[in-house]
């Protein structure tokens, strides 16, 4: 059997080859020997304690980046307290403060992101998996993953010059023509037809996701059991129902692992958001194409220029409440992709 | 096959006649959805190209243009300036690069060591390994706040060594994780022989394990390099930007991305120009580093 390559996927820029990856637990049954003399124990000594230093750095950053943020967002926590979450009105002048447009905005986005970026990281990886021949496998493969090493200012950049004004030209502007007049649709199609809002930031979010759950799903694919994908063709399935009913339901928690990690990258995003989906803080209209606002983009325009007190500590407050929601996020996705890991070898 | 009935001279025809209707119409569903599930893989997997090969396209055709030695010459321009460039710019990304993984490799190798060599049960081993794989995929926009509040709020002034910690905090985790994956591909023959003739186990890692992982643990260097160069989030704030050129640490320093989303955003035709040219550098130099990589890991094993 396979090893679970799984965890190679949540590398940023592009993984490694899956068969390549063994996370096979490698401890030698027997001790070091105890050296007779001093130098080489001392040195032990040191080389260990060095390296338990870096691990319990690692840890700190992480609770750093906690206690950091709290103390910054103070003021701004002890006086909304949690309504924070659902006030709406964001206003530097009158200095007032309340976060439900950005959360809007990034929850949105990043659902448009993967309605579009779940079927198609599928496809591919059904593609990559199944109907690929051997020879295209690695270099599409390759070329899906140098896909997620583009910076994000990139698509940023792209979004903006290049694709909004497509977008606008030639799907905004037929869909309002289209659905004039009509109460629910009309509405979410509104806006001046400059390309920029939740749609296309949540296209280009899907973009940028795809390679990130393609990989992973490739991966789980991989480690299903040759054995039960082949007693499934031996009883005349065809490859739609082997992927369908025995490969899927084998693999469906590593799957699930996959989407939330892609879903931590999508609520984390900010380059390509803050380019395209037109910085404004508004929630008048449900229309995809009206300029709205991200907590990530919120912090890249303002934060720099935002007077220290209570702006800056809201701001923070933002950043505070997209660090819990992406740690939910991702520590959902990396227990998953731990069951997925440990079920496999256990006979099915 | 249910055709056992049917004489084997009688025409195809007749065999499929003799097969119940409703079970020939549900295989030519099948047959039907199957086909459709495939196409659809195959669009899925074009559409996926489609971006890449769009973009790239697109970031060759309108950065070529711009791409001049005067790019590497000259300093950013004030808006509407006949010439300009973005020397200072490429000058303080690169430093803030080098020295932030500089900085966290030593780090990213030593836990990368502990979790692979001495935590691999323990509580420290696994919390570690959780966290870092979430440090892995954390907004890098949080890590620049982190910074900001650690060091620019503290000292009063955006700095380039504030640049320096926040692009290391993001190297951090892909060393560390590509260290560990290395180092548990070695096989253990290899540390019982090494134990076996007397080796202290510092020196079996450091001239055994971590030598035979060494291609692995470059390329993750390498793939860290990469993202780094391109982040812009976690420097907005801490090494914000500088028109000028600046070798002092203490002082904000431009940095590529940074200046090219000053650039891409404003109305000006030659910030612009000069952002795409920027985008051409920035995303030809992540890939070959990527590209690179991956050469070197696969020459390796």
């Amino acid at each position: 059997m396979r090893p679970l390559a799984a965890v190679a996927a949540t590398l940023p820029a592009g993984s490694y080859d899956s068969d390549k990856m063994n996370t096979e637990r490698t401890a030698p049954r027997s001790q070091p020997p105890r050296s007779s003399r001093t130098g080489g124990r001392l040195a032990d000594l040191l080389f260990a304690g060095a390296a338990r230093t870096a691990a319990v750095l690692t840890l700190l950053i992480l609770a750093a980046i906690i206690v950091s943020l709290v103390i910054g967002a103070w003021p701004a926590i002890d006086k909304y307290g949690l309504s924070f979450l659902w006030r709406s009105e964001w206003d530097p002048v009158r200095d007032e403060y309340g976060g439900l447009v950005m959360i809007y905005g990034t929850l949105a986005t990043s659902f448009i992101a993967l309605v579009i970026a779940v079927p198609v990281s599928f496809g591919i990886a059904v593609f990559l998996t199944e109907l690929s021949p051997g020879w295209l496998r690695r270099p599409l493969g390759t070329a899906v993953e140098l896909l997620a090493a583009v910076p994000s200012i990139v698509y940023g950049m792209w979004g903006l010059l290049v694709f909004g004004p497509i977008l606008a030209t030639y799907v905004q502007q037929p869909l309002q023509s289209a659905f004039a007049g009509v109460p629910v649709l009309g509405a979410l199609v509104s806006g001046a037809p400059v390309g920029l809002g939740i749609l296309s930031a949540g296209i280009i979010l899907a973009i940028m996701v795809i390679p990130f759950i393609a990989s992973v799903m490739r991966d789980v694919f991989e480690v299903t059991p040759p054995l039960l994908k082949e007693s499934s063709y031996a009883l005349g399935s065809t490859t739609w129902e082997v992927v369908w009913k025995v490969v899927l339901p084998y693999t469906k928690t590593g799957v699930i692992g996959g989407i939330m990690l892609g879903l931590g990258r999508a609520l984390g995003e900010t380059m390509a958001v803050t380019f395209v989906i037109g910085n404004m803080n508004q929630l008048n209209s449900i229309s995809l194409f009206e300029a709205a606002n991200s907590i990530t983009s919120a912090l890249a325009n303002e934060f720099a220029e935002a007077g220290e007190g209570l702006h800056q500590a809201s701001l923070i407050y933002l950043g505070l409440v997209l660090f819990f929601i992406t740690f939910v996020v991702l520590s959902l996705s990396k227990l998953l992709l731990a069951r997925l890991a440990r079920h496999e070898g256990v006979r099915t | 096959m249910s055709s056992a009935t049917t004489p084997m001279s009688a025409p195809l025809a007749s065999i499929a006649a003799s097969i119940d209707p409703r079970k020939l119409a549900q295989h030519r569903r099948r047959k039907a959805t199957n086909a459709l599930a495939l196409t659809l893989a195959l669009a899925a997997m074009s559409f996926g190209l489609f971006w890449l090969i769009w973009i790239l396209v697109e970031t060759v055709r309108l950065g070529i243009g711009g791409l001049t030695f005067t790019i590497f010459s000259e300093m950013t321009p004030p808006p509407q300036a006949e010439t300009g460039g973005l020397a200072n710019a490429i000058f303080g990304s690169m430093l803030m690069v080098l020295l932030a993984t500089g900085v966290a490799t030593p780090i990213g190798i030593l836990a990368g060591i502990y979790l692979a060599e001495y935590g691999v049960k323990g509580w420290l081993g696994a919390s570690t390994r959780f966290i870092n794989d979430i440090l892995l995929s954390a907004p890098s926009i949080v890590i620049g706040l982190f910074v900001y509040t650690l060091i620019v709020a503290r000292f009063k002034s955006f700095s380039g060594y504030a640049g320096v910690v926040a692009l290391a905090l993001i190297v951090i985790p892909v060393v560390v994780r590509t260290t560990e994956n290395m180092l548990r591909l070695i096989p253990n023959a290899l540390r019982e022989a090494a134990y076996a003739l007397g080796t202290p186990k510092w020196k079996l890692i450091l001239s055994i394990t971590l030598k035979a992982a060494r291609a692995g643990v470059v390329t993750g260097v390498l793939l860290a390099l990469a993202r780094i160069a391109g982040e812009t989030a976690p420097l907005l704030f801490t090494a914000l930007n500088n028109q000028f050129w600046n070798n002092d640490l203490s002082q904000p320093m431009a940095s590529l991305p940074v200046t090219i989303f000053k650039f891409a955003m404003s109305p000006y035709e030659n910030w612009k120009e000069l952002a795409w040219a920027g985008v051409f550098l920035i995303t030809m130099g992540v890939l070959a580093l990527n590209i690179l990589a991956r050469v070197l890991f696969r020459n390796k094993n």
